[in-house]
């Protein structure tokens, strides 16, 4: 079959987005300060993580925030080795969910150890991560 | 109904890849473009250069001046498209209703596709960060089903052997070869244990069909029309971590309740279904929520070769997503496509026709990581 012609096209489009983060702001510092927090529906009680400005379980806009201990065990995991174009510089990496000793679930990388040595139920924890560049994060380690 | 030949189309734009769909689907209903009230597109669109699809499909296939939508309900766009036409006929306001989906995947690189989808779990907590991907979505699936259940990697493997299978009888299929179980597990990983032939194809593809009222199908003169007797619609959580188990997904068995009590049918009344194969695990626990086997024994189906024609309950017999393809939001009406056929036993070669007892067939469309449940079932 013939090459299918293409138009060079002479428009291009990089787009990032500004992301808000005024109403979770205390996550964010928390971040930079090695603190990971949740909140907690002062209405209903309600934990959640990620953490909410607002209840969608009850509606309530009053919450309060929790700083959570981090430890938990690995309910399930991965390794990506084909990834998206904006994470190609990374070397492969191993994201796990896990089970907080609070009752919530956390998605984040699971970082110093091999996937061949990872397991499910495995005790985790999960710590705030600040990069060079100032940028913040979360992530598992083992126990 | 109209479908296209799926794979790399680099050959037409988008609404040239449509017409195919489209005008075989009037002509074989015996209609016009200028008789269709209401075109329901299901595309996700974010690949290709058009952001106002349905505007310039309808353009293109002489469809101006009908109402018209694009749906978006991620790998479930299509099944969108097809409840919003449904409502619409269902509703009396429209006698007929045109359901497309068209989609052009392959209009830019691999790795610009991976941070798309990637990015369509809940962004903000599950991409920013930590870069996942849809394999990786559904691969924490398969590793707490093999946890729990002991499915192997040779189980998933079998999936898409029975897939590519069926793939390699459809002409319009993406993938016309079989594989062998060595090739699939020697494949390489994608995001563990998923590997390449766990997971379906890069494709574009068109296809459409026609809804309309009993009375009009009688105006029509429609010899064997095929009855949507049910769509069930359910959802889930944006984030996976919110979700109580990794092992199946609650919008598919709430979607799949809802349309069986809607139909008046159970799963073992189904002759033949189409399930949201977009990675091997997906068709195994496909096969538990939608109730075809109790949870856990999904594996054992494919083993025993429940799920071929001859089979207990034959599913995914055009290839399915795995070899079929996955063009987003076409696949939904595939779907529907696909078990229009079924239903009036036209299925060529004959050894991929599912044999009917009830003229039951049922679609599961699954969009995002079970983010959208969409379970439709037909009639004949």
């Amino acid at each position: 079959m013939d090459k299918p012609l293409m138009l060079n096209s002479a428009r291009t489009l990089r787009i990032t987005y500004n992301l808000p983060i005024s109403r979770t702001s205390k996550f964010w510092k928390g971040l930079e300060e090695g603190k990971v927090y949740a909140t907690k529906c002062q209405k209903c009680e309600m934990l959640h993580f990620p953490p909410v400005a607002d209840c969608g379980e009850c509606g309530s806009s009053e919450v309060d925030w929790i700083e959570l201990d981090g430890e938990g065990e690995v309910v399930t995991f991965t390794e990506v080795f084909v990834k998206p174009a904006s994470f190609s510089q990374e070397p492969p990496y191993i994201v796990a969910i896990a089970r907080l000793k609070e009752g919530v679930k956390a998605l984040a990388w699971l970082t110093g150890i091999e996937r061949e040595n990872v397991k499910v139920g495995m005790r985790v924890k999960l710590v705030a991560k600040v990069f060079c560049d100032k940028r913040v994060a979360y992530e598992f380690t083992p126990l | 109904m109209g479908h296209s030949r799926f794979g790399d189309r680099s050959d037409v734009n988008l609404s040239e890849l449509a017409f195919e769909a489209i005008q075989p689907c009037l002509e074989t209903s015996g209609l016009t473009a200028k008789e269709i009230p209401y075109m329901a597109l299901g595309s996700m669109g974010v690949w290709s250069e058009e952001p106002l699809p349905a505007v310039v499909i309808a353009e293109y296939c002489g469809l101006t001046g009908a109402g018209l939508v694009r749906c978006e309900a991620a790998c479930a766009s299509g099944s969108a498209a097809a409840f919003n036409a449904y409502s619409a006929v269902r509703s009396g306001q429209m006698d007929t209703a045109l359901v497309v989906g068209a989609e052009k995947m392959r209009q830019i690189d691999t790795p610009t596709i991976m941070e798309m989808i990637g990015r369509a779990g809940y962004y903000m907590w599950e991409f920013e960060n930590f870069g996942m991907t849809f394999p990786a979505y559904y691969a924490v699936h398969a590793v707490q089903h093999m946890e729990k259940y002991g499915t192997t990697e040779e189980d998933l493997a079998l999936v898409a052997i029975k897939n590519h299978r069926y793939g390699a009888m459809n002409p319009l299929a993406h993938l016309q070869h079989e594989i062998t179980l060595e090739k699939a597990l020697g494949s390489s990983v994608i995001a563990w244990p998923l590997k390449l032939y766990d997971c379906c194809p890069i494709t574009d593809g068109a296809a459409a069909v026609v809804l309309a009222s009993e009375t009009k199908v009688k105006n029509l003169g429609v010899k064997d029309p095929v009855w949507i007797e049910a769509i069930g619609v359910a959802s889930d959580t944006a984030n996976l971590s919110k979700r109580e188990t990794y092992v199946g997904l609650d919008a598919s068995v709430k979607a799949a309740r809802m349309a069986y009590k809607m139909a008046g049918i159970s799963p073992k009344d189904v002759d033949v279904a189409n399930v949201h194969d977009c990675f091997t695990i997906a068709e195994i626990m496909a096969y538990e929520d939608l109730g075809f086997c109790k949870k856990g024994e999904g594996a054992r189906m494919v083993r025993e070769g429940e799920t071929e024609v001859g089979g207990r309950i034959p599913v995914n017999v055009d290839g399915g997503l795995k070899a079929k393809g996955h063009p987003i939001g076409t696949t939904g009406v595939s779907m529907l496509a696909e078990l229009t056929k079924q239903l009036r036993e036209e299925v060529k070669p004959k050894k991929r026709q599912a044999p009917m007892k009830n003229y039951v067939a049922l679609a599961h469309n699954t969009g995002g990581t079970g983010h959208y449940g969409y379970v439709t079932i037909l009639r004949r």
